[in-house]
Formats: C-alpha cells, sequence, structure tokens
C-alpha cells in the first residue's frame, strides 16, 4: 500500500471467530480515521421473546444465544433469576455449578487457541492446515478440549447446551466416586495443558499494548469464573504509565445490581452493535482483564505456568497489556480450570438433594459470570406468578467492541507511522489477528444487529457466499 | 435419495455455511475430535468460516447449512448456495425448523425491532423465521438444537459412501426403552415430550431425571392430541404446555399441533 493518501479495506467475512462479522478500515491521509468491526449476524430477539416465559425457562432457552458458551449463558440465567427470588446457591451445589463452569472454560479456551488463534501465528489457515505439518500439537488441542467436553458430557448432559442445569443446581447430581473416572483424563490433560502454555509462549509476539480500562468479576481466595464482584483496573493512560507496562493499578468495585448504572449501552448508526461503555469509556472484559485483576489468585501450578510462559509473575501483581500475549493467558487459564475441576472432584460430597428450591416472587435480579471470553450479565424481571416481564443479556463481545476497534486502529496506525508498506493482504491478516486477539464471539445476536446503511466502501474480497 | 460423486477420484469438496443460528450445530463439527482429522483428510474443506480461513467458491459437492432464514440477504445466500452445492443438508433446529428465533413468527416483529433497539429502523430483519426448505429444495435435514455429533459424523460418511444415512425417524420414548431408562412420566409424573420427539440424542433428558423438552423437533408419527392431556395431568397448565411446544422447533410443532398462532 502507498503510505500517503486515503483507501478503504474492507474484509468481507472474518474467518476463525465465532458468529459472522466484517471489518472496515478508511485511512486518510496517512491517518485512521475509522475502524468499524460490522457485526452481521442477523438479530434472534432473545430480549423480545423471553418476555412472557416462565422464570424457570432462561437457563434453557439463553443456552441458545451461543453454542461456544451456553453454560455461561446458563450460569448468568441462574444467577439472576435466582438473585430476583432471594435464593443463593452454595456448597456442593455451587461447587457442581464451577466444575461444570470449567468443562465449557477448558473446551472452550483451547478450542480457541488451537484451532481459531495459532494459525495465525504460524502462517496457516487453520488448524486442519496446521495438523500437515503440526500434527501433534493439533492432536493435544483436540485431547484437552475433549477432556473439556467431558465435563460437560458427563455433568451436563451433553457438551453443547447441556440439559442438567435448573434453577437451584441441577436435575440430577453425581454419586460419590462417579466423578473419578473424569479425574484420571483430567490429569493427563492438565500435563497437556502445561505443553500447550509452553508452545504458545515460544510464539513470535509483536510489539504491542492497550490502554483500556479492564473489567472483570473478582472474588478473595480464588480465580472469578461462576461468582464475584464487578472489578473495573483504571487505564494506564490515564496515570502516565505506558500502554504495554505491565505494571497494576488501581481497582474499583461496585456490586452487580449497579452494572445498569455504571455500564451504559447505546445503538450508534455506524457501529454495528449496541456498543457498552463504563462511564463512557471504552473498556475490555475477558481473559487479559481477569489475568490483570485476579492473577494472584490462580492456583501455584497456573502461576507457575504464566511465570514460565513469561507473563511475569502474578502473585507480584504483574499483568499482560500485549493483546497478542492473550494466547498464552488463555492456555494459563485453561490450565487453571483444569487443575480447579480437579479440585472440586476430589472435593466432591454429594448433597442431600441435586437442587435448592426457587419459589418466584415479584422483582428484578441481576447475575453476572465470567463467560470465557468475559463478563456476561443478565438481568430479568419477574411478576408474582413467576412470568418474565422484562429480560436483558450483556454479552461480553458488545462491551468489547470499542476496546477491538481501537486496538485495530491503533495497529495499523503504528505500521503507517513506521513507514512500513503493507500489501492489502497483509494489512487484511494484521487486522484479521488483532480482532482474533480478543476471540471475539458474535454469535451473541441477542443484541447485535445489522446495519442497513452501508458505508461506500470497495469490497477486495470475495463475499462469503458462492 | 443418493449421494453424488465426484468424478476424477478427488476428494470431495465440503462446504458449512452459517445463517440465524448460534454456531453450535457447526462447532458439533469441531467437537468430533476423535474423528475430524480424519473426516479433514478424505474430504476438502472448501469452505468453513468457523475453521479456515482459506475458503473457495463453489461448487461443492456437501453443503451442511446451519441456521434459519430471517433477513433479505439471506434468504437471497441461500438460493446462492443452493445453486452452488450437489447435495444440501441443514443441520439443527434452526435451519430445519425455523429455530427458536421462529418465536417472533407468533408475535410481532416490529414490536420485538422496538424492544430490543432503541433505533429500529436500522435492523434489517424478516417478519419470520423460516427453514431453509421454505426457500430451496433440501437432500436432507437432520434435527437437534443442537445435531447429535453421532449422527452428524453418520450423514457425512454415508454421503462419501454414497448411501441414505441411517437417521432413524421413531421417537425419544424408543431411546430411552433401548438406554434402559426408568419412564419419568411413569415413575414420577413429570410431563414429558419424549413421545412425540424425533429420537437423535439418546434420550438424555429422562436419564437426567428431566422430561424431554422437545429440541429434536416432532417425530414421524405424532400423536400431539393423545399426549397433551397426559402432560395436563402431569401439572402443566394450557399455558405452559403451549410454551413448551413452542421453543426451539417453535414452527414444526406448530404444524403438527394444527393449532392456530
Ligand atoms: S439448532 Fe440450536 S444448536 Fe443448532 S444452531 Fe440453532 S440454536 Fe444453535
Ligand atoms: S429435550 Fe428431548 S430431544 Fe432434546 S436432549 Fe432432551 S431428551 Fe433429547
Amino acid at each position: 500500500m502507498t503510505h500517503r493518501g486515503s483507501r478503504v479495506l474492507h474484509v468481507g467475512s472474518l474467518a476463525r471467530v465465532e458468529g459472522e462479522g466484517a471489518l472496515h478500515l478508511t485511512v486518510d491521509d496517512g491517518t485512521v480515521t475509522g475502524a468499524e468491526l460490522r457485526i452481521y449476524e442477523p438479530p434472534r430477539f432473545f430480549e423480545a421473546f423471553l418476555r412472557g416465559r416462565a422464570y424457570t425457562e432462561p437457563p434453557d432457552i439463553t443456552a441458545r444465544v451461543c453454542g461456544i458458551c451456553p453454560v455461561a449463558y446458563q450460569m448468568s440465567a441462574c444467577r439472576a433469576v435466582e438473585d430476583a427470588c432471594g435464593v443463593t446457591v452454595g456448597g456442593q451445589l455451587a461447587a457442581l455449578r464451577r466444575l461444570l463452569y470449567c468443562g465449557e472454560w477448558i473446551e472452550s479456551q483451547i478450542l480457541h487457541i488451537h484451532l481459531l488463534h495459532a494459525p495465525d501465528f504460524l502462517g496457516v489457515d487453520g488448524a486442519i492446515e496446521l495438523a500437515r505439518t503440526q500434527r501433534g500439537h493439533v492432536e493435544r488441542g483436540l485431547r484437552i478440549k475433549q477432556a473439556g467436553n467431558a465435563i460437560l458430557e458427563q455433568l451436563g448432559g451433553r457438551a453443547i447446551h447441556p440439559v442438567n442445569v435448573r434453577l437451584g443446581g441441577f436435575h440430577r447430581i453425581p454419586a460419590a466416586g462417579e466423578l473419578k473416572p473424569l479425574a484420571e483424563r483430567l490429569r493427563r490433560a492438565r500435563d497437556d495443558a502445561w505443553e500447550t502454555v509452553r508452545w504458545v509462549a515460544g510464539f513470535d509476539f509483536p510489539e504491542a499494548g492497550l490502554d483500556h480500562t479492564l473489567l472483570a468479576l473478582a472474588e478473595p481466595g480464588r480465580y472469578a469464573i461462576d461468582s464475584g464482584m464487578p472489578t473495573v483496573m483504571a487505564s494506564p493512560g490515564e496515570h502516565g504509565i505506558p500502554a504495554a507496562s505491565t505494571a497494576p493499578l488501581p481497582l474499583r468495585q461496585f456490586p452487580v445490581y449497579a452494572f445498569p448504572a455504571e455500564v451504559t449501552e447505546k445503538q450508534v448508526p455506524h457501529s454495528t452493535a449496541l456498543q457498552a461503555t463504563l462511564g463512557g469509556e471504552r473498556y475490555l472484559t475477558g481473559s487479559l482483564a481477569r489475568y490483570a485483576i485476579s492473577g494472584r489468585w490462580l492456583s501455584p501450578l497456573a502461576q507457575e505456568a504464566a511465570r514460565e510462559g513469561g507473563l511475569g509473575d502474578p502473585a507480584a501483581g504483574k499483568v499482560c497489556r500485549n493483546p497478542f500475549r492473550s494466547i498464552v493467558v488463555r492456555a494459563v487459564e485453561a490450565l487453571y480450570a483444569i487443575d480447579e475441576a480437579l479440585r472440586i472432584i476430589d472435593a466432591y460430597e454429594p448433597p442431600s438433594r441435586p437442587y435448592v428450591d426457587v419459589p418466584p416472587r415479584a422483582g428484578t435480579g441481576h447475575g453476572a459470570t465470567e463467560a470465557p471470553r468475559g463478563l456476561l450479565y443478565h438481568r430479568y424481571t419477574l411478576d408474582a406468578d413467576g412470568l418474565i416481564t422484562a429480560a436483558t443479556l450483556v454479552p461480553p463481545t458488545s462491551q468489547n467492541q470499542a476496546a477491538i476497534e481501537d486496538d485495530l486502529r491503533r495497529l495499523v496506525q503504528s505500521r503507517l507511522d513506521a513507514g512500513v508498506r503493507d500489501t492489502e493482504a497483509e494489512l487484511t491478516a494484521l487486522c484479521e489477528r488483532g480482532i482474533r486477539n480478543h476471540d471475539p464471539c458474535i454469535s451473541c445476536s441477542a443484541h447485535f444487529l445489522d446495519l442497513t446503511v452501508e458505508a461506500v466502501d470497495r469490497p477486495r474480497r470475495s463475499p462469503p457466499c458462492p | 435419495m443418493s449421494a453424488p460423486r465426484p468424478e476424477g477420484g478427488r476428494r470431495p469438496a465440503l462446504a458449512v455455511f452459517k445463517l440465524a443460528s448460534c454456531d453450535g450445530c457447526q462447532l458439533t463439527l469441531l467437537d468430533c475430535e476423535d474423528e475430524l482429522l480424519n473426516v479433514a483428510e478424505r474430504v476438502e474443506i472448501a469452505h468453513f468460516l468457523e475453521a479456515s480461513s482459506a475458503v473457495r467458491p463453489g461448487p461443492y459437492d456437501l453443503a451442511l447449512v446451519e441456521g434459519s432464514v430471517t433477513t433479505p440477504q439471506d434468504a437471497q445466500r441461500i438460493r446462492e448456495i443452493r445453486a452452488a452445492a450437489r447435495f444440501l443438508v441443514t443441520i439443527g433446529a434452526c435451519a430445519t425448523a425455523g429455530g427458536i428465533q421462529a418465536l417472533r413468527n407468533f408475535a410481532d416483529v416490529e414490536e420485538f425491532r422496538a424492544t430490543v433497539y432503541a433505533r429500529p429502523e436500522y435492523i434489517a430483519t424478516l417478519a419470520t423465521s423460516t427453514p431453509v426448505s421454505a426457500h430451496v429444495p433440501v437432500d436432507f435435514e437432520l434435527r437437534g438444537c443442537p445435531i447429535d455429533r453421532g449422527q452428524l459424523l453418520e450423514v457425512i460418511t454415508a454421503f462419501l459412501a454414497g448411501r441414505k444415512p441411517d437417521v432413524p425417524n421413531h421417537s425419544v420414548c424408543f431411546a430411552c426403552k433401548r438406554r434402559g431408562t426408568v419412564c419419568v412420566t411413569v415413575a414420577h409424573g413429570t410431563p414429558c415430550l419424549g413421545p412425540v420427539t424425533h429420537a437423535g440424542c439418546g434420550a438424555i433428558c429422562p436419564a437426567y431425571g428431566r422430561g424431554c423438552y422437545g429440541c429434536f423437533g416432532p417425530s414421524g408419527s405424532v400423536n400431539l392430541p393423545a399426549l397433551i392431556p397426559l402432560l395436563r395431568r402431569d401439572g402443566m397448565s394450557e399455558d405452559d404446555v403451549r410454551r413448551t411446544l413452542r421453543t426451539y422447533n417453535a414452527a414444526s410443532f406448530a404444524e403438527v399441533e394444527g393449532a392456530p398462532s
């Protein structure tokens, strides 16, 4: 490409992401003036048709928002409805929920690492191409993924849209000892996951930094997955700390019920999704945010892997602000989820009942959990009979969208400033990598829109259909 | 049904497309961990955006389509996919029966649009969510929300072998008996759609102590009028029954229900 001059880059169909999206980039006289991640996933109206459904239905129904992280939807839905009904699920039932969620974390993080993200670092089109030259790495990934799926299948009934989750707990809980065979498999997966950390840590990482505010759940004593309080880490820019710095910054917390007051969602004509901001500021949620905010609560094993993987010492509060290294953070999180699943299985004793009763009552409830790709918030209002009168779902990708766009703007700008003359194809590949760094899941069309007004563009790639 | 055989000994070209959906059905293919690499060796993966950036235009020997038609663009796109595919298989409740997003078919989409979006005028959507077969001829429909991994492999293998997929049309009850699960309706009075739901999942729900909620859609010979009094006896109100039938396969259960919307 020429260094100066105006141009429009349009990537018609993003590959190796979940869901469907496109990227639109405008460069005007050497300055990136627009970076739009377009979500052209058709809207599916979940929030609208949940109204009038029974309060017991959101866990099964909202699972269908996303086939990649159905458990995240089930868990946020349960928390929100139980909150509305004034019920808290604790003890072994809560531990089993966390175990199920670990299964999803393992499956989803490993899928992203091996099948979607690693090919970027190795210059191939996908995992199947990768398997031709590095079959061992792909097979190892598939083995770990299978161990995650085994948890989902045993505890949830199946890996996609598990059937065993209900308000208050489960339909059926495992008998004592029933989870032991799973543990054997997870122990092998733990070794494999450690190998994966080593493998991805050896990739070549471009220099990059991010100065977004970070948002993740946090709770003292353990790495937040299924519960915790929304916690904000300030952005480095405001404190004179460079974007790539690994220094921690001040934290601020707010209760889950304050989410609607803290996070505003806005529909803008030139964006393709409802964009969320924290008090008007863009922010990032997901692996990088969780690791920055809760890194010191990782298990000793996962902390060791983080150090060996070049992320610095999470116990000393080191954070990772290079989005390309998110693949290493994900690998550490996958290892943690395996370790945590083993801990839960070891300590498991069947509770006396598979669920606690959740009687309906009128009110509004809030629930947030950590989906693999970031904080997932649900809110439901119920009437006295337990019928839903209003529902709101805020998926991680809609929260991350502004931050992803900013990353892309920054990535391309830094190339222009350095005088690098990228070809169209190189620039496209770079932007696709920038997007995959954040593992966006754009199937969550509960809340995404399809833009009818298209900006003028010159498609440079064949459209997705034949 | 007869599967096409590509000439000249080349590997058959497989394409995977997505319309309005959750990605779960195409993810099922990536969840075939033990078989994935073998399948990939036997076919040419010509278009599968979730798995590879390398895509090529048609023609394709086998196109798997996930998701339902909910926008004017997708109505056009499915015609183009059909034209490029020798053999078109729909995967999942969305592509086969309109999916959960077909709940809009019973409501006012304008109102839905205004509920979810502050600026509804930016949203392009159809008033209905329809299965692929409402738009183009389909060679085979695989049911389930999500589809079953084993059935998906059977369909792909059958296609590669040039034979008919062995996907039985009987109800979940059969699978329950085969699995040796005690009937939840008989033993616990739990309402269950098993008698009218298409088999394929392996009768998971009853094995986990809950009634089937119909995620595979209606089975071949459905006698809903006989089941409804049973559901009522086991404690479901009329509204509960209607809601349950109208969820993941709303459109197709409504068809056999014969009830006006
Ligand atoms: S049928 Fe169900 S699992 Fe398959 S894509 Fe549709 S919503 Fe997802
Ligand atoms: S709802 Fe019915 S068809 Fe679906 S998994 Fe459960 S038993 Fe199988």
